[in-house]
């Protein structure tokens, strides 16, 4: 009876949770007078070579941020505890900082008249670059790849390690037999909170794509300002459906019972 | 070896994480508007910033609603997660874990285009000519809903951690349900609340897209004044108060670390052969 | 006395499974009252119930008279000491105590003497501003014993109270929670799985298994007299032997026929036969009523612990002479040692030695860590 608590918020996420996606359902499938038409969803194969860049960088940045972030997690969770404590921190002051100075100051650095090229003295153009917005995914977004991670390794019990020598594992093997494969749901998570951002992200691409190519956060951001919110919103709806689906099958390999993202 | 390669590993990773934020920080004493040429130190560009007015408006606006949402969020959120806990069915619990983890995983850019189409709709129906009149309704209402996930997921594992033998216990003696929950369970729930609480805060203070979205022309906040700031040339004023943000975010941090971290003492994980 | 509580034809199904199944009980004023069995047995549930954290699902509960099914636990007055104490961690040992009285608006000056008479009655003065957490298990116990008792509830419940506490603290603690009981003269319900602890405190004892009563009796009685080769077997050690009631006061086991002292059955009828390891003494093969072969012996202490094997069926003897393994034993069992109890669904299923051994035993004290 006292799940009446939960009333408020049931409310609140019928409202402003569910309505809004209904509407974008709606705006999707009806052009700019209201009334209902195709147009936008026949339109959209058109934005395909987009969407596959997008997911190309993204796919990219997130094998990056993995691979440079299960080691790091992986030394953290290692290390004693006053010093994890203090990596974790370090690890999460470059998140709080706002992803747009973050953005910006990477631009700073490597634009054409740039520190770095002003410091080199060199004029090497990497803003503008495929390389360029994958460094500013991996960077703006690797500690949400590392938490997740380390979270899920420093739980694994300290016994794990010892069974798994005892057994006859070498450093290496337990890392790949034991550790790895206890890990998965941080991995999943770790993948999943970088893959989404760097997907739809339009601001990295705007700086350090320097405008020169488009990804599909950008797209639906110029629908949003120049009024084409029906396309816009197509667009919008493909995209969560497609995370939605690629993050129930992520789900399917993800422990059930380890919280894992329930979507 | 293998601990000096670890060292040298986490040494690069770091490093390469805090450059541009110390550039950031660099620059802003410049005493040229140039971002990549540093000439020498001044206080210049903080003189200005504090000398704009359109500065001191955004961020009284971002506080505002940082704190405005953040709490809404936390007292719908810890009731929500109370309730969700107290939900004997299984699949009605999953149903709404899941509809309120839409926000968190959903890109923002869709959170964001599927509210501003909302206020859209709603500005449509009670036609309201001007967005200015429900813009900072639209901002609170948005902030509150993509705060509300992570309310929940720190407060609702606290509960369950919890569980029933505290709440018996008061029921027990006395306590009718109500003043259970209030004198014997939010007191022992209370870190996660607060948790709730702080992160709810953060991600309002920090988030830029939904925002971008759903914000009102009259409404700005210091996100959407960076941006602003970025579109045009950057003067070293917007690293100022990128700064002044930063050592802010890092002063917070720190003080609600700082405890824990001293608290921790390194000697009681030895690890075999490492003991001195 | 007169009856306090009752339970009227209370059930309960956790999905679909029943865990207690059409329960009539009822509980005298000022009486100290065990509910006793393994885990999972629904004494706990019971307990529940009668607290007011659960609602049967059917059948009726009375205190004093009224009916109280569905009135909510903190309309009851009965407290409850909880399994693991339940102390509020973010108060101290002082405010846990007055925590009753607060709600009820008490007077300050009413709850210190209050709370210091009750903290002189669990022996903790001097702990008033310590932190809950900081106590030991029997300082955590008593805070919750002084925090149960000092609004004067009508009934007790006490929810395997001991269970956390090691041996020697336990013993203790049986000791002084049968004093308090006895002090402040209110009904104790005690809820264990341990038959000793049951033997040594209660006034009543009701055995459950499988969310039924099985026996409700005193101490003594339930000893001497179990009515079923459950409550043979749960309460003590018990060799449990299929037996021919010939006629009255004979009875036909292990083909030797003996005289006892039980009566009432119809000629011939099949009976489960208990004795108890104690009542049997060891002596020379052709002197003894039945003989058998040693198959272990385990020193014990005070006795030694002998498995013998008659006729495939292993007898445990307790004796304080030693025997050798593999002797052959003659046994000799007084009338008044062998006590017969009716055929039940459990005839068979125990008091049979023949796997026996401590580790089980021990393994299943263990595990007991509880139904809900």
């Amino acid at each position: 009876m006292q799940s009446i608590a939960a009333a408020p918020h049931i409310f609140w996420a019928i409202l402003f949770i569910i309505l809004p996606l209904i509407i974008v359902v709606f705006y999707a499938f009806t052009d700019a007078n209201g009334k209902f038409s195709f147009s936008n969803i026949a339109s959209l194969p058109s934005y395909a070579s987009i969407f596959l860049l997008s997911l190309e960088l993204s796919v990219i940045a997130t094998a990056i941020c993995l691979l440079l972030g299960y080691p790091l997690a992986y030394i953290i969770a290692k290390s004693n505890p006053r010093n994890q404590k203090i990596f974790i921190m370090l690890l999460m002051l470059p998140m709080w900082t706002n992803l747009l100075i973050r953005t910006y100051s990477i631009m700073a650095i490597l634009d054409n008249g740039g520190i770095l090229n002003t410091l080199l003295n060199t004029s090497m153009h990497i803003v503008g670059t495929k390389g360029a917005v994958i460094f500013g995914m991996v960077y703006d977004f690797l500690p949400y790849m590392v938490l997740p991670i380390y979270t899920c390794i420093s739980k694994i019990d300290k016994n794990m390690w010892e069974a798994a020598s005892d057994l006859g594992c070498n450093t290496f093997t337990t890392l790949t037999k034991v550790i790895i494969p206890l890990s998965r749901s941080g991995i999943i998570s770790g993948v999943t909170m970088v893959l989404v951002p760097s997907i739809s992200t339009f601001y990295i691409s705007q700086k350090l794509g320097g405008g020169t190519f488009e990804l599909i956060g950008d797209t639906i951001e110029r629908q949003f300002v120049t009024g084409a919110l029906n396309v816009g919103a197509a667009i919008s709806l493909v995209m969560m459906v497609l995370i939605i689906i690629s993050l129930t099958v992520m789900n399917k390999f993800g422990d059930p019972d380890d919280g894992g993202i329930i979507v | 070896m293998k601990k000096y390669a670890s060292r040298i590993y986490l040494c690069l990773i770091f490093g390469i994480l805090y450059i541009p934020i110390a550039t950031v920080i660099l620059f802003s004493f410049n005493n040229s508007p140039s971002t990549a040429e540093f000439s020498g130190f001044s206080f210049y560009w903080y003189k200005e910033l504090f000398r704009s007015e359109e500065a001191w408006i955004a961020l009284r606006n971002t506080l505002i609603l940082a704190i405005s949402s953040s709490l809404i969020a936390t007292v719908i959120g810890t009731a929500a997660a109370e309730g969700i806990y107290k939900m004997r069915s299984k699949l009605l619990k999953l149903t709404i874990n899941s509809v309120t983890n839409i926000p968190m995983m959903n890109p923002d850019i869709v959170t964001g285009m599927s509210m501003m189409l909302f206020f859209a709709a709603i500005m449509g129906i009670f036609r309201i000519a001007d967005y200015n009149n429900i813009g900072f309704l639209a901002m609170l209402i948005s902030h509150t809903t993509f705060c509300l996930p992570y309310v929940i997921l720190s407060v609702l594992p606290r509960i369950n951690e919890l569980g029933d033998s505290l709440s018996e216990a008061a029921l027990d003696l006395g306590c009718t349900p109500i003043r259970a929950f209030f004198k014997v369970k939010l007191p022992n729930i209370m870190p996660g609340v607060i948790s709730g609480l702080v992160l709810a805060f953060t991600m309002s203070l920090d988030d830029f897209v939904i925002s971008y979205f759903v914000g009102p022309t009259n409404f700005q906040t210091l996100p959407l004044l960076i941006y602003s700031m970025t579109k045009k040339t950057v003067k070293p004023d917007m690293y100022a108060l990128s700064t002044i943000i930063i050592i802010s975010v890092f002063t917070l941090l720190i003080a609600s670390n700082i405890k824990s971290i001293i608290h921790t003492s390194p000697k009681r994980f030895k690890k075999g052969g490492k003991i001195r | 006395m007169a009856k306090l509580i009752e339970l009227k034809g209370i059930s309960k199904s956790y999905d679909g499974e029943k865990v207690i199944d059409s329960m009539n009980l009822y509980i005298r004023d000022k009486e100290f009252i065990t509910l006793l069995g393994p885990s999972g047995c629904g004494k706990t549930t019971t307990l529940r119930i009668i607290g007011g954290f659960e609602t049967a699902d059917e059948g009726e509960l009375y205190f004093d008279g009224v009916e109280i099914s569905v009135v909510p636990a903190y309309k009851r007055n009965v407290n409850t000491v909880f399994q693991k104490y339940a102390l509020f961690p973010h108060l101290n040992v002082y405010e846990n105590i007055a925590f009753p009285l607060r709600l009820k608006k008490v007077a300050e000056e009413e709850i210190q003497t209050k709370v210091t008479e009750m903290l002189k009655m669990v022996a903790l003065v001097g702990f008033e501003n310590k932190s809950v957490s900081t106590l030991s298990g029997g300082q955590q116990q008593r805070v919750a014993i002084a925090r149960a008792l000092i609004s004067h509830p009508r009934v007790l419940l006490l929810d395997e109270p001991l269970g956390a506490l090691d041996l020697k603290l336990r013993k203790d603690m049986q000791n002084e929670l049968k004093t308090i009981q006895q002090a402040i003269g209110i009904t104790f319900i005690y809820v264990t799985h341990d038959q000793e602890e049951a033997l040594s405190m209660s006034d009543t004892i009701v055995v459950m298994a499988d969310g039924e009563i099985q026996q409700i009796g005193t101490p003594t009685d339930i000893y001497n007299e179990p009515k079923n080769a459950f409550v043979a077997d749960f309460i003590g050690e018990s060799n449990i032997i299929d037996g021919i009631m010939l006629e009255d006061k004979k009875v036909k086991l292990a083909s030797h026929v003996f005289d006892c002292v039980d009566g009432g059955y119809a000629p011939n009828e099949p009976v489960d036969v208990v004795i108890r390891p104690e009542d049997v003494d060891v002596v020379a093969p052709e002197a003894g009523m039945l003989t058998g072969q040693v198959t272990s012996v385990t020193f014990k202490g005070v006795h030694y612990e002998i498995i013998v094997d008659i006729k495939g069926f292993k007898w445990m003897i307790q004796s304080t002479d030693y025997v050798a393994p593999d002797a052959v034993i003659g046994l000799y069992i007084e009338p008044d040692a062998i006590h017969i109890m009716k055929k039940s669904k459990y005839s068979g299923k125990f008091g049979d030695y023949s796997s026996f051994s401590d580790e089980i035993d021990q393994l299943s004290d263990a595990d007991s860590a509880e139904e809900f």
